[in-house]
């Protein structure tokens, strides 16, 4: 007697609206799934779907985790800024490339343990908390590199960002890796369950012993982490660091491809793997457009409209009409403490 | 009673301080031609601050003014130059489509009961999208109006004047005081900051409310949209870009909490006006680069969020002031 | 009493066969419910009885399915709290009130304030809200927020508010339930005057002292269904009891305890010990030992330090002077989880709020404590998680479909015994229950009271407050008495007896509701 597993069906209509999104691509240019090897990498407009919607579902993966526990983070798009900065100044300067992504790294984690500790300390609302280094993010960034475009050469940081692994873009493999260790990370202890404790309700957690800063300060520095990540692949990428245009609005790609993934901004329950989703949905309507020659522009209003039809299937005025998804395990019949006996139930 | 006016009084302060600082460092500071340009230049950013202070006062946000400037600047443009429209037509229309769009993120907000936060942000990526959608490129606005508005001027002697856009900001920051405070809608919108709930129990009139706030806010940036083409005499989709985070942290600074119920127009103003210092403190210096001006707002920011948070500690603290007979 | 003499004029408020139902369930069915001019008219009755259905249909919250609500004879269909307004039926919230952020004045006038010349003429609203606050004794800086006033000015703004609108009836929905004796002293005195000018009042409270001291008539509802409509005078307590519960109140809550051999048994050390322990403004330095196998009672008013004592124990609150010591080792109890570690639990008195963790499912409610307590490295499988839940679910009793739930869904009382699951399950020592019967059906009542008893039987130490002093009575073997943030009195064994506690609570002068 268990219960059924609620993982696919929870995440069906993620799924859905990305087949369905790939399918029209499909129908509009029937080389869409069309795959090549060349160099030992491969091409293709699939392929380019996973690999540019890779920075994106890379904040999705922070961003998720922050908003799981009620908050918001709108400060990656500068986090990403400032590691790309960093990593660029860093080696144009001769740095190794181990010290590189250390320092880059670093100076995400420093930027999440800052939001992590106006929220959980000082107790500032995350959106107000985070827009601080939104707005001053950007001007450490340029700090960092005097203002100036950094270029650099390194083929070592590059291969971050247009390398490939067993034929596939490093872009991919790292948003595969982060997401398998941040969902181990969550799903394999009791993090996951502490964050949506948070998320739902602070002080009745609190008041059960859950240790709310430091569950808020660890998903802010997590998702300073996801957004630095983010920087360096999208610096590896372009080969430098443009600290005025590196990730800027991605924090509102990030929200909308985990909002679009069916995490609630109100906390609670959340998906990893869902707001990925939520990201290569995105860009694949993004690719879609541009496939289909009308101008890049017109993606915002395409993206306004996906985030309206995510949010009315998500509002309270809509949700009231719709069947509640009964998960029905029955409560255990008595049954002998030494052996939890399967023929229990019906 | 003076801890109530307590944050004004501090953004007053650091504009006051701040100024004299500056005018002891660079004496041109402290002329009437710097102080004109000050309002000047900050004038769209002044006007759409005062409707996000009445949004956030209200205990919403509006994501999408900076997205409503750019596309009014271009829709003015196309209008004008390619739809042969006289400029004041073009403004009505304008207006009216501007203000017709933040009813309409308004309705959404109230009827669905969505947070203001993703539909003002979906605002912002749909006016944007119609303003690309309109023109891509920047439109030079050449109607002769446009020169006449633009010389159009308080002039006072040693070269300072109060142009057009500055004077259009003063009214509108006149206009939102007394709007704020001596009428029922202003007393509503507190109200709705205050509690939602009990507002509406009060018999507030929340969704009116709700879209009206969201119309004055659309309405607002749609006339900075027109002011900033005056100001640049051009018409382009991606102007005024990152306007909303400005407008908000100027909100910030000038002492409005940003959960809604607390705070003055006025405080807002002073907040632009603390911003413009900055920018033109760094101009005047020159060896500055302009990344300081951003981590200077931030600095600023951090420290006026933390002014408040004790403030609203030190108030909510003490319950109970004795009154009965 | 003020029994209104009987005309042939009609009521001023009269519901016939009021119905509503919500997907499927009948809220209210049929009822009849009468105000008369210059009454004070308790509205009475368990949860899920209908009342506060009833008066969101007067209030037009809600819009009823059947019936007729006549307002002095005038068939009336309020569409909003607005128009209720206008047609004369003001109602006072128990918690959410008027607007903090506001001014008293404003807060007075919010809506219809005083206009000239096409503003708010804010010089007359202030002169206005003065003289409106007059006769219910209020003066005060009207130009000052309104959160900066105590809950029981706030109160009375807010009636004086109604009334000002021209209430004729006015509803009072639990007005009483946060406020301290001398605050419903003097909010009693506004109702009595109120009364006196021909004010219908319904006054909805679950203090049935409230109800004998002050109201002229009773209406009871249960499960939507009207029971009767009665006197007060002419309706014993037991009756009224047999008519909210349809049933007789279970023998085990109102048995006194055997006074105990507790002069030997103080002998035992303590499990925990308090020594000069307390919080600036919040409570009183005192002392404190519990013994296992021991329910000690905290009995006081409301606002009396009961709660903050509780706080204090579990360091939801942090000491600021005093010592604790668990088994005679000295410790610092510095936050919950301090606490935590120590063998405590802690169930709060606003279960909602620092209680549950209402999306998350009953399960999860359940081992929340255990899991936070082992750290997060250290989870609990799945289906070790699955058995603890259904062992508590059967062993309590929990009323739920299925343990994954979400915990919100459920009535109050089957949410109070998940709460005592999870702190079951981590197998505490000592639990610190707060208000552990309020707000839950009589059922659950009778089943929280024998938990307790049995939980002390198994030789668990309890601390546990009650504003139910009959309930206290029943279970503690001490009873430590507060007042006015202090701690005034300890009864043990034979003295823990009602009238001892009250004696207690009011051997100084202050001003208590008699109790009967």
């Amino acid at each position: 007697m268990t219960r059924p597993a609620p993982g696919p069906s929870r995440n069906l209509p993620q799924y859905g609206a990305l087949a369905a999104v790939l399918l029209a691509n499909w129908l509009l240019f029937p080389d869409f799934f069309s795959i090549r090897l060349q160099d030992g990498r491969l091409f293709g407009s699939l392929i380019d779907v996973l690999n540019r919607g890779a920075p994106v579902a890379l904040l999705a993966i922070g961003m998720t985790m922050v908003i799981a526990t009620r908050g918001v983070d709108l400060s990656v798009g500068a986090v990403m800024a400032i590691s790309g900065a960093v990593a660029a100044t860093l080696t144009q300067a001769g740095w190794g490339l181990a010290p590189v992504l250390a320092a880059s790294l670093g100076a995400g984690l420093l930027c999440g343990l800052w939001n992590g500790l106006l929220v959980a300390v000082l107790r500032i609302q995350p959106i107000i908390a985070t827009l601080i280094l939104m707005v001053a993010g950007r001007g450490i960034a340029q700090l960092v590199t005097e203002g100036q475009i950094v270029t650099f050469t390194s083929p070592g940081l590059a291969f971050i960002g247009s390398g490939s692994f067993l034929t596939v873009p490093m872009p991919v493999v790292i948003t595969a890796v982060l997401l398998g260790v941040t969902a181990l990370l969550v799903r394999m202890t009791a993090l996951g369950l502490m964050i949506e404790a948070v998320g739902v309700n602070q002080l009745s957690s609190a008041g059960a012993g859950v240790n709310t800063p430091v569950v808020l300060v660890a998903v802010y520095v997590w998702c300073g982490l996801c957004a630095a990540v983010a920087g360096l692949v999208v610096a590896a990428d372009i080969r430098g660091a443009d600290a005025n245009n590196a990730g800027l609005w991605l924090e509102l790609d990030a929200i909308l491809a985990v909002v679009v993934g069916g995490t609630s901004l109100l906390g609670g329950r959340f998906g990893l793997l869902r707001s990925v989703v939520g990201a290569l949905i995105l860009q694949a309507m993004n690719t879609g457009i541009l496939l289909s020659g009308f101008k890049p522009e017109f993606n915002l209003i395409v993206k306004a409209g996906v985030l309206m039809v995510v949010l009315l299937l998500q509002s309270p005025t809509l949700t009231l009409f719709l069947p509640r998804p009964a998960s029905p395990r029955p409560i255990r019949p008595p049954a002998k403490p030494e052996s939890p006996s399967p023929s229990a139930g019906a | 009673m003076i801890h109530r006016f307590l944050p004004l009084l501090v953004t007053s302060a650091v504009l006051v301080v701040g100024f004299l600082l500056c005018a002891a460092q660079f004496p041109a500071f402290a002329s009437l031609r710097v102080v004109g340009n000050l309002l000047t230049d900050n004038a769209f950013l002044g006007i759409t601050a005062v409707g996000m202070t009445f949004v956030i006062l209200s205990g919403g946000i509006d994501l999408s003014v900076g997205a409503v400037i750019g596309f009014t600047t271009v829709l003015l443009a196309v209008l004008i130059e390619q739809g042969g429209w006289h400029p004041v037509s073009a403004f009505a229309v304008a207006l009216a489509v501007a203000g017709g769009f933040g009813a309409a993120m308004g309705a959404v907000i109230h009827v669905f009961q969505m947070p203001p936060f993703i539909v003002t942000l979906a605002g912002m990526f749909v006016a944007r999208g119609l303003g690309f959608v309109l023109s891509t490129d920047s439109i030079p606005i050449n109607h002769p109006l446009y020169a006449e508005l633009g010389d159009l001027a308080l002039r006072f002697d040693g070269g300072g004047k109060l142009t057009l856009p500055a004077l259009l900001m003063l009214g509108v920051v006149a206009a939102a005081v007394v709007c704020a405070h001596w009428t029922r809608f202003g007393a509503n919108l507190y109200a709705l900051g205050g509690n939602r709930q009990s507002a509406e129990l009060m018999g507030v009139p929340v969704g009116r409310t709700t879209v009206a706030v969201y119309a004055l806010s659309g309405l607002l940036a749609g006339l900075a949209g027109i002011v900033f083409s005056l100001y640049t005499g051009a018409g382009y989709s991606l102007a005024a870009t990152g306007v909303e985070l400005d407008t908000i942290t100027a909100v910030v600074i000038g002492g409005t909490q940003l959960t809604g119920g607390y705070g003055y127009v006025i405080g807002t103003f002073i907040g632009v006006l603390i911003q413009g210092l900055i920018q033109t403190y760094i101009t005047f210096d020159g060896s500055l680069s302009s990344w300081w001006t951003k981590i200077a707002i931030g600095v600023l920011l951090f420290v006026f969020i933390l002014l408040q948070k004790g403030l609203l500690a030190v108030w909510t603290g003490r319950g109970g002031a004795p009154a009965e007979a | 009493m003020t029994d209104p003499t009987p005309t042939a004029s009609p009521p001023l408020l009269a519901v016939r066969g009021l119905s509503k139902a919500f997907l499927g369930v009948q809220a209210l069915d049929g009822v009849d419910f009468t105000v008369r001019h210059g009454e004070i008219h308790a509205l009475l009755g368990e949860n899920g009885a209908g009342k506060s259905t009833l008066i969101k249909t007067l209030t037009g919250v809600y819009q009823r399915d059947a019936g007729t609500v006549t307002l002095e004879g005038r068939a009336i269909a309020p569409r909003g709290v607005e128009e209720a307004q206008r047609l004369h039926i003001g109602t006072v919230y128990q918690e959410v009130n008027l607007l903090p952020n506001l001014s008293v004045a404003e807060n007075l006038f919010l809506g219809r304030q005083p206009m000239r010349f096409g503003l708010v003429d804010r010089g007359a609203m202030r002169r206005r809200a003065r003289a409106v606050l007059i006769p219910y004794g209020l003066s005060l800086d009207v130009t000052a927020p309104l959160g900066r006033f105590s809950v029981a000015t706030q109160q009375i703004v807010a009636i004086a508010r109604a009334v000002d609108m021209s209430a004729k009836v006015l509803i009072l929905d639990e007005p009483t339930a946060s406020l301290d004796a001398q605050e419903v002293a003097v909010l009693f005195k506004v109702m009595r005057t109120l009364r006196s000018r021909g004010i219908g009042i319904v006054f909805v409270t679950h203090f049935l002292d409230q109800v004998y001291a002050l109201c002229d008539r009773i209406t009871v509802l249960r499960n939507g269904l009207l029971v009767g409509e009665r006197r007060t005078a002419e309706l014993p307590r037991l009756d009224l009891v047999a008519m909210m519960l349809g049933r007789e109140l279970e023998a085990a809550a109102h048995r006194i305890a055997p006074p105990g051999n507790d002069g030997e048994e103080d002998a035992r050390p303590p499990l925990v010990r308090f020594r000069g322990y307390g919080k600036a403004r919040s409570v009183e330095p005192f002392d404190l030992d519990i013994r296992p196998g021991e329910v000690v009672g905290l009995a006081g008013l409301l606002g009396s330090g009961r709660t903050e004592t509780a706080r204090l124990v579990f360091g939801m609150d942090r000491a600021d002077r005093g010592e604790a010591a668990v088994d005679g080792q000295a410790v610092r109890l510095r936050g919950p989880r301090d606490a935590i570690r120590l063998g405590f639990g802690f169930c709060p008195e606003d279960r909602k709020k620092e209680g549950i963790v209402g999306a998350l499912s009953v399960r999860e409610n359940i081992i929340l404590a255990l899991q936070a307590r082992q750290g997060w490295l250290r989870p609990i499988p799945r289906r070790r998680q699955e058995e603890i839940a259904d062992r508590f679910i059967r062993l309590l009793d929990i009323r739920t479909p299925h343990a994954e739930q979400p915990i919100q869904l459920l009535s109050g009382g089957n949410q109070q015994k998940a709460l005592l699951a999870r702190w079951l399950a981590t197998e505490p020592r000592l639990l610190i229950l707060d208000e552990p019967t309020r707000g839950i059906d009589v059922g659950a009542h009778a089943e929280i009271i024998r938990l307790i008893e049995r939980l002390c039987a198994d030789g668990m130490a309890l601390l546990v407050v009650s504003s139910e002093l009959e309930e206290i009575v029943a279970y503690s073997r001490r009873v430590v008495v507060l007042r006015d943030r202090r701690h005034v009195a300890e009864l043990r064994g034979g003295e823990v007896a009602v009238d001892r506690i009250v004696a207690a609570i009011a051997s100084e002068p202050v001003p208590v509701e008699p109790r009967p």
